[in-house]
């Protein structure tokens, strides 16, 4: 399992590892019943505060990510991935649905967006 | 549970007080005591230990007083290293070990001599042959070879480079690799107590300044360098501390207080604290 926790970056390290762990489960690199580090030894290994750490398990868990055992620790609920990317997904439409309300606004066409797309993800 | 408790604590020496001190370590945590030479660091630690009664107020470890008689016992399971407290020059490490098993029940050769091993002491020779890093590894490897669940530390990472103090660092996050183990350790090194705390404590001139955790510190608190002109349309809510420049104005702010027109700057904890100990710059 792969996190990154910088300081250079302006969210709140809670906020890092909650996204990044969401992520991973979103995008199936942490299966369904897999067991997560100890927020003891995660925190330990990332050498960040224990409390913080704490705070990003607790939300995982508050919004059906991951459920802990006591005594035992924290795994990957058994959720719909299906039902969490359809939410991506819907998600996205929303965004491109706003992009072209605004566009219309300035005359862009859609072959304008895309070409902007492309450029932008050029960008990585 | 809180392996360390200190209730409305007042301590008076002739020119110094420590005022009215109260905060707490939850068990299984870090907390750095920051505060400049004098801020009242030793004479908090001092009093926990039992070493010097307070004025006033109590203080309890692993919910018992210290001035009752369990306490006693009860120092079994607390390692202590002091600055400059150290072992007489004319032993060695074996000679130490020796000492410690006739002090300590739970003494544990085989940790202290895995701890040698680690910090890389040398068998046989004298300690008033010792470097000063070498010194305060010693009394770190004694300190944890008893099998403590808490660690007080004052000034432990002080004097010593930046290598063996990360080296020092390491092994106090490692210990905490247990949800029974508790540090505290006092210093005036900010960028070390950022490096591993879960909480900070701040003493200034015997007064408690602040007691929070080190991620809501850096989350709520940021610089901004303003001109005059910008300084004027801060929020007054905002502002905590400002410094006057030759060039405009150095703000410590509340993040959440500032629009996006405000530019924070990376923020250490070490900012934080130089900032809110200028009481005059509020």
């Amino acid at each position: 399992m792969e996190i990154i926790i910088s300081n250079a970056n302006n969210q709140p390290i809670y906020e890092q590892i909650y996204t990044q762990i969401k992520s991973l489960i979103i995008s199936g690199s942490l299966k369904e019943g897999e067991l997560l580090p100890s927020i003891r030894n995660l925190a330990k290994d990332l050498r960040i505060s224990v409390i913080t750490t704490k705070r990003a398990y607790d939300e995982l868990e508050k919004d059906g990510y991951i459920y802990s055992v006591a005594g035992r620790g924290s795994y990957v609920a058994e959720k719909n991935i299906e039902l969490m990317q359809e939410a991506n997904l819907k998600e996205i439409e929303e965004h491109i649905r706003a992009i072209m309300q605004l566009a219309s606004s300035c005359n862009l066409t859609t072959d304008n967006i895309i070409e902007m797309v492309k450029l932008i993800s050029e960008e990585g | 549970m809180n392996a360390i408790e200190l209730n409305n604590v007042t301590k008076s020496y002739p020119g110094f007080t420590l005022d009215n001190v109260s905060f707490s370590l939850p068990t299984g945590t870090i907390m750095g005591l920051v505060g400049e030479n004098g801020a009242g660091k030793s004479t908090a630690i001092k009093l926990i230990m039992n070493a010097i009664k307070p004025d006033s107020g109590s203080i309890s470890v692993f919910g018992v007083s210290n001035r009752s008689s369990e306490f006693t016992k009860l120092k079994q399971n607390i390692g202590v290293v002091l600055d400059e407290a150290c072992f007489p020059g004319i032993l060695n490490t074996d000679d130490i070990d020796k000492i410690m098993k006739a002090t300590y029940i739970n003494w544990d050769r085989d940790a202290y001599e895995k701890y040698i091993k680690h910090f890389d002491l040398p068998r046989g020779k004298k300690i008033q042959d010792f470097s000063r890093g070498m010194k305060m590894k010693l009394a770190i490897a004694a300190a944890l070879s008893h099998h403590p669940e808490l660690l007080i530390l004052d000034e432990a990472t002080s004097g010593l480079d930046p290598m063996i103090r990360d080296e020092i660092l390491d092994v106090f996050n490692d210990f905490t690799r247990d949800e029974g183990h508790s540090v505290l350790l006092s210093s005036h090194i900010i960028s070390d107590l950022e490096k591993i705390c879960d909480y900070i404590t701040f003493l200034h001139k015997g007064k408690l300044m602040l007691c929070e955790e080190k991620d809501v510190l850096l989350d709520k608190y940021a610089v901004v360098k303003l001109s005059r002109e910008n300084f004027s349309a801060l929020p007054e809510d905002a502002l905590i501390r400002r410094k006057e420049t030759s060039y405009g104005y150095d703000a410590l702010v509340l993040k959440n207080k500032i629009n996006s027109a405000f530019t924070p700057e990376v923020t250490s904890l070490e900012d934080i604290i130089l900032f809110m100990a200028k009481e005059e710059n509020k």
